[in-house]
């Protein structure tokens, strides 16, 4: 088995009395398409925070390549090439659809961003139509981020996330605020991406059959804890996930009402 | 995608104007130097406010840059306009670079008091030092060209044209900036900083060279209206002066950096007037004219212009 290309070792992380975090220990390799389990506030979403350094942990180290990450904000873990979309899109609302990858393609290219090169050049412009044209946004590269659906919102955040080269792409709820029958659709088409450019993702899902789908391996979170990390079969069939994690999701709240 | 005729129509404008300048009456020809060098004032606070990051306190680089040019002229007998109008740029960059690595870190009404604050504590300085004729300031000897003295009305003119080549070559800069990667950046962290962030740029650094931008433009304002008046005073720091800067560009609009020379223009003329013919009301004169563009051009003057290519494009 190859070496992992992020290493998160023994990570805690308290908010006052909640332990959002406790002794986690994920490793993801080169190429890997890991799904995240776990009801709301299991820890998922600290998780993602803590590896893009959103969050510092109080405890533990996560390494890179071999290079220890824990300290740096969000802005050099990206340029690391770990990259991220958010549970909720987030986009530029006053850019155009077409601004707003022009701004992540910009961002990627380089860590000073030009004061007097045009951002708007015909060769940009045709870069960003190519990469809306695979994602079935090319009628919207005009239209204000505001005026798309929930579903073309989650793919431009997504999007965004991958303008530069990514090594690691972190999906936080893809799916979530989607219709069914729109879910499998989109995630062909981040995974297509994603495997093109040898990306391992890790991907946060609440929706089981996506996982048992999607991912060649499985981590379940419970209460800040990992308390299963393996292959998807042998995850979801294990008793603590049955009754914590996949149990939980069939009680959960609707799509949409968590915050 | 619409091809940007910004460029040539600076250029157009730019020699336009250097005509016009050699004929219309002095008192226009006055009015229009004042204009066109408060005017780059506002084109910074423009490309400042763009990215979210409105200052009420622009008085602190107008002023720097006119007691920079000032002392220079004074002190030094420096006379040369082209030499003092560009060290009045340079004290507002080298101050605003220093003071950026603060501001870059404040936002909104933070923003906007700090940046009002420190412009105060200049205006404070410049009261209390005797030597710089406290609240009286004190006055410039009529600056050279290449060596050459321009006295008068030849000087007037010539003043006239530095400072339409100055205010157009600004706004051609910072037109290009606006369009660059950073200018735009600029306009996303007016919405998203932490995606912006997320995509590996620094949010402070792109919010400090446009605090920098804004500095240089103000400073270079200041100091052509202190050629221009052959007086500096301490109100050029005053938060009312700082204050206008700020109701210009909201009469103005934020669209496009050519907006501020239109939008100064009328307001010095509306103000010309209304103090010519209702001196003791004029401020109320000005106050309506604010009131119409904001109920009628919420997005300000130059919104009529984009309204028109709008139409234009759907006939």
């Amino acid at each position: 088995m190859s070496e992992p290309i992020v290493a998160a070792r023994g990570l805690k992380k308290r908010f006052g009395a909640v332990v959002a975090a406790d002794d986690v220990t994920v490793e993801i390799r080169p190429r890997e398409i890991v799904g995240v389990i776990g009801a709301n506030g299991a820890g998922k979403t600290t998780f993602v925070n803590m590896v893009t350094g959103y969050l510092k942990p109080d405890e533990g180290t996560i390494m890179f390549r071999g290079a220890d990450i824990t300290r740096l904000p969000p802005r050099e873990v990206t340029r690391l090439g770990i990259h991220r979309s958010f549970q909720v899109a987030q986009l530029f609302p006053n850019l155009s659809v077409r601004d707003n990858i022009l701004v992540a393609l910009a961002s990627a290219e380089r860590t000073r961003p030009s004061l007097m090169a045009a951002l708007r050049t015909r060769g940009s412009i045709a870069r960003v139509e190519a990469i809306l044209a695979k994602l079935g946004l090319q009628d919207d590269a005009a239209r204000a981020t505001t005026e798309l659906p929930q579903g073309r919102r989650k793919l431009l955040d997504i999007a965004l996330a991958m303008a530069g080269r990514s090594a690691v792409l972190l999906l936080d709820e893809p799916t979530s605020g989607i219709s069914t029958g729109e879910k499998f659709p989109l995630m062909d088409l981040v995974l297509e991406a994603v495997v093109a450019e040898e990306a391992a993702v890790l991907f946060v899902e609440h929706d089981m059959e996506l996982v048992e789908r999607y991912a060649q391996r499985v981590i379940a979170f419970y209460e800040g804890r990992v308390i299963a990390d393996g292959a998807p079969a042998e995850v979801l069939a294990d008793p603590n996930v049955r009754r914590y994690v996949v149990g939980a999701e069939l009680h959960r709240r609707p799509e949409g009402t968590k915050t | 995608m619409p091809r940007d005729l910004t460029l040539s129509f600076l250029a157009f404008a730019l020699v336009g104007l250097l005509a016009l300048g050699a004929v219309l009456p002095l008192w226009v020809v006055f009015l229009l130097t004042v204009a066109f060098a408060k005017a780059l004032v506002v084109i910074g606070l423009v490309v400042m406010m763009r990215a979210g990051l409105v200052s009420f306190g622009q008085g602190l680089y107008y002023g720097l840059g006119a007691y920079a040019a000032g002392l220079m002229a004074n002190f030094l007998g420096v006379t040369d306009a082209i030499a003092l109008v560009v060290l009045g740029g340079a004290v507002s960059a080298v101050t605003g670079f220093a003071l950026g690595f603060v501001m870059a870190r404040y936002r909104e009404i933070f923003f906007a008091m700090l940046s009002l604050a420190l412009s105060m504590i200049l205006y404070g300085i410049l009261v209390r030092s005797s030597t710089l004729g406290s609240t009286d300031g004190f006055n410039l000897p009529s600056p050279t060209y290449f060596g050459l003295a321009a006295e008068g009305a030849a000087g007037r003119r010539v003043l006239y044209g530095l400072t339409v080549i100055v205010t157009i070559g600004v706004a051609m800069v910072l037109h290009r900036f606006v369009r660059s990667p950073a200018g735009v950046i600029g306009e996303a962290i007016l919405t998203n900083e932490i995606r912006v962030e997320y995509l590996g740029t620094s949010v402070a650094r792109v919010l400090h060279v446009t605090y920098v931008l804004g500095a240089v433009a103000a400073g270079l304002g200041g100091a052509l209206v202190g050629l221009a008046a052959g007086h500096i005073d301490p109100d050029l720091a005053y938060w009312t002066t700082s204050g206008e800067f700020v109701f210009v560009a909201i009469l103005s609009g934020t669209g496009h950096v050519a907006a501020p020379i239109l939008g100064m223009v009328v307001f010095e003329t509306i103000r010309t007037f209304a103090f010519q013919y209702l001196p003791y009301t004029w401020q109320m004169v000005v106050g309506i004219a604010m009131l119409a563009v904001i109920l009628f051009l919420p997005s300000g003057l130059w919104s009529l212009f984009i309204r028109a290519r709008y139409v234009k494009g759907r006939t």
